[in-house]
């Protein structure tokens, strides 16, 4: 074997050897930069003036409840806070931590000063970067006020000796290398600040404080890259896992809510329906465990900021022929449908809702309505909705070319106007 | 020919088109709980009186903290079905409980049991267990806890009959198995292991065999216990 067939002399070698520097040379500047924030070398806020202990693990137990933290952290039946459920994302599972104040398995060890970390910087307090499941590309919007409660009302939590799981992400997502490389292109720490605006003085800033923060309605309600960020596409955003369609904001033919009034979006966030429409998949969910807690100041604070968010409307392929409606799907309609949205798609006022003019059924994206027809669902109970009505699940009773045909129908009947719905439009989320 | 007069088939229209009114009518919207969980009559039948293929149990006249427990065990993920699963999810413990004391109150009547397709033995072997258990071997009668008439006692022991022997066979086996589960201590799951593949399916058959009594509903308390197995059930104390 010669050694001078891999001379570096070789114009080959020589470029290759370049790139290969110039790889490393990048990937250590994205480690490096990736880490920003690991080592707690950025400056603190100021730490606010100390409330009473009771009334600060009070206002904790608030936070996280809009925050929406226990419906992560708990696995189905586990012990709250313990930990174990799996996020699901594009790239495999993140399996979400024990935050009870375990000192070996959650976070009975970690100082205020950790958790601050964990939610501005998104590091854990042994100094490894987190993934981004926990939302902390909007947690770190929170203040540090916010962030001491959170970390006091979680240090009061019954303890639980859940240990931890690893992740079940792919290679090379697995990697620290790979993340710390997304955190480097993605992830931008916000400037930190002391207190949260406040809901009687500032209210725009509260809304966005609550909506971009705590509340992380846009990690859903954004499109996302290759790479999971979120882009700046108007879209909205298909959840992996669930496949529910998470609608742009600032869509008025997705889940803008712009044209509604303050009372209607606050109808929504505390009880889950509204005169406008319901909330049904994981934003029932989002009602269940997080929005029907808000103090009635912040649900109005939220709701002008979501009512100003600016508007981008979404092109999609409209205008179906309505002379040519399948039959079979009216006929269908009449059997299953017809007793509780009517005859004429009107619905029943808070009970069923109208599926004439219904964007949730006349969006280009057709997931939400045929998921909600495989699988039925009631909205959440809540304080305002205490018993909900439920819609019947039809996985079993309708196949996809007769679910075909009664979407179809649905989408184009009573002056709606939107596409048919093929049988692999249903197949594929069956 | 007076059948065929015109203005007799104009009363039969008419009382056609009445009928037809009447149905429509029956089916207008009530705020009642019948109509806020036809999610579930779906597939458990009108009134909660069973689906048609055996997998679809009843609900009508079973004891309340038996359905709210079935309920809650299939939101933490003791019992398992998908689409069991996502309905119950958004619904909180007060209207899980209302839920379930609906459907206990409804009195419905059971169909006649189906002829059995098993052995004049294997039925004789079911009927062994069910009222007398196999003491030597810790089985207990299952009577013993779900009533001398079988049809549970309040306010969470289920009753055993007017359910399909596939339904009876498949719970039996996912208690072994640990697919269905309950609060512990599990005294069920205890019950069942100790039952062979041929126990699960005499016991099955024999309980699916025997008519429902009219009028019959849960026990308001268990049979004085004659058994020297002792049973401790958390889900049903």
């Amino acid at each position: 074997m010669s050694a001078s067939s891999r001379s570096p002399s070789h114009p080959l070698g020589r470029w290759l050897g370049l790139l290969a520097f110039v790889t490393l040379a990048v990937l250590a500047t994205l480690w490096f930069l990736g880490g920003t924030g690991l080592q707690g070398t950025t400056p603190e806020p100021s730490k606010p003036p100390p409330e009473d202990a009771a009334t600060r693990i009070e206002r904790g137990h608030y936070l996280a409840r809009i925050g929406n933290c226990a419906f992560c952290h708990t696995a189905r039946g586990g012990a709250e806070y313990a930990g174990g459920r799996a996020i699901a994302t594009p790239f495999g599972s993140v399996l979400s931590s024990n935050i009870t104040p375990d000192p070996v398995y959650g976070i009975g060890r970690w100082t205020a000063d950790d958790f601050w970390r964990a939610l501005h910087h998104g590091v854990s307090a042994d100094g490894h970067p987190l993934y981004p499941a926990f939302p902390y590309t909007s947690y770190t919007r929170v203040s540090r006020a916010d962030a001491d409660a959170l970390f006091a009302y979680l240090q009061s939590v019954p303890v639980a000796t859940t240990p931890n799981q690893a992740h079940a992400l792919r290679w090379p997502y697995s990697s620290e290398l790979a993340l710390r490389v997304w955190r480097a292109l993605y992830f931008k720490p916000a400037a930190p600040v002391a207190d949260a605006p406040s809901a009687d003085t500032a209210p725009a800033e509260r809304g966005a404080y609550l909506v971009d923060g705590l509340g992380h309605c846009m990690e859903c309600h954004s499109a996302r890259n290759a790479l999971g960020a979120r882009s700046s596409r108007p879209t909205g955003n298909v959840l992996p896992g669930s496949r529910w369609y998470a609608p742009s904001l600032g869509d008025a033919a997705g889940a803008s809510v712009a044209a509604w009034s303050p009372d209607e979006v606050v109808a929504l966030l505390k009880t889950g329906i509204s005169a406008r429409g319901n909330a049904s998949g994981p934003m029932a969910e989002v009602v269940q465990h997080g929005t029907q807690y808000l103090q009635e100041a912040d649900a109005r604070a939220m709701a002008a900021h979501l009512r100003a968010l600016p508007q981008t409307p979404v092109a999609t392929a409209q205008k179906a022929d309505a002379s040519a409606l399948p039959q079979a799907g009216a006929a269908l309609y009449e059997q299953h449908c017809a007793e509780c949205h009517g005859l004429q798609g009107e619905g029943h006022a808070g009970a069923y809702p109208a599926l004439a003019g219904n964007r949730a059924v006349l969006q280009g994206q057709t997931n939400n309505l045929i998921l909600t027809v495989l699988q039925g669902g009631f909205s959440a109970s809540t304080a305002g909705n205490p018993r909900p009505y439920g819609m019947p699940p039809f996985k079993l009773a309708l196949g996809d070319a007769d679910m075909a045909a009664l979407l179809t129908y649905v989408r184009g009947a009573w002056g709606n106007q939107a596409s048919a719905v093929s049988e692999f439009d249903i197949n594929k989320l069956r | 020919m007076l059948l065929m007069t015109p203005w007799y088939r104009t009363l039969l229209f008419l009382m056609a088109f009445c009928a037809q009114g009447l149905v429509s009518h029956a089916q207008a919207f009530e705020d009642s709980m019948a109509q806020r969980t036809m999610a579930c009559t779906v597939c458990h039948g009108a009134q909660g009186r069973a689906g048609p293929d055996g997998y679809y149990p009843r609900l009508a006249g079973k004891p309340a903290g038996y359905l709210y427990n079935q309920l809650n065990n299939f939101r933490v993920g003791w019992r398992h079905y998908p689409l069991m699963q996502g309905l119950i999810d958004p619904l909180d413990d007060r209207y899980l409980r209302e839920i379930a004391t609906h459907f206990a109150s409804l009195s419905v009547p059971y169909p006649p049991p189906r002829p059995s397709t098993a052995s004049a033995a294997e039925l004789e072997r079911g009927r062994k267990l069910v009222k007398e258990g196999r003491e030597d071997a810790g089985l207990p009668a299952c009577m013993q806890c779900h009533g001398l008439e079988m049809m549970g006692v309040n306010p969470s022991t289920p009753g055993l009959l007017g359910l399909p022997a596939d339904y009876i066979n498949a719970q039996l086996g996912g208690w072994q198995t640990g697919q269905r589960r309950t609060a512990s201590p599990d005294c069920m799951a205890q019950v069942a292991r100790k039952l062979s593949a041929a126990d699960i399916s005499a016991v099955s058959h024999w309980l699916a065999s025997q008519p429902v009594p009219p009028n019959a509903h849960p026990a308001d308390k268990k049979p004085d216990s004659r058994s020297k197995v002792e049973l401790n059930c958390a889900s049903a104390p």
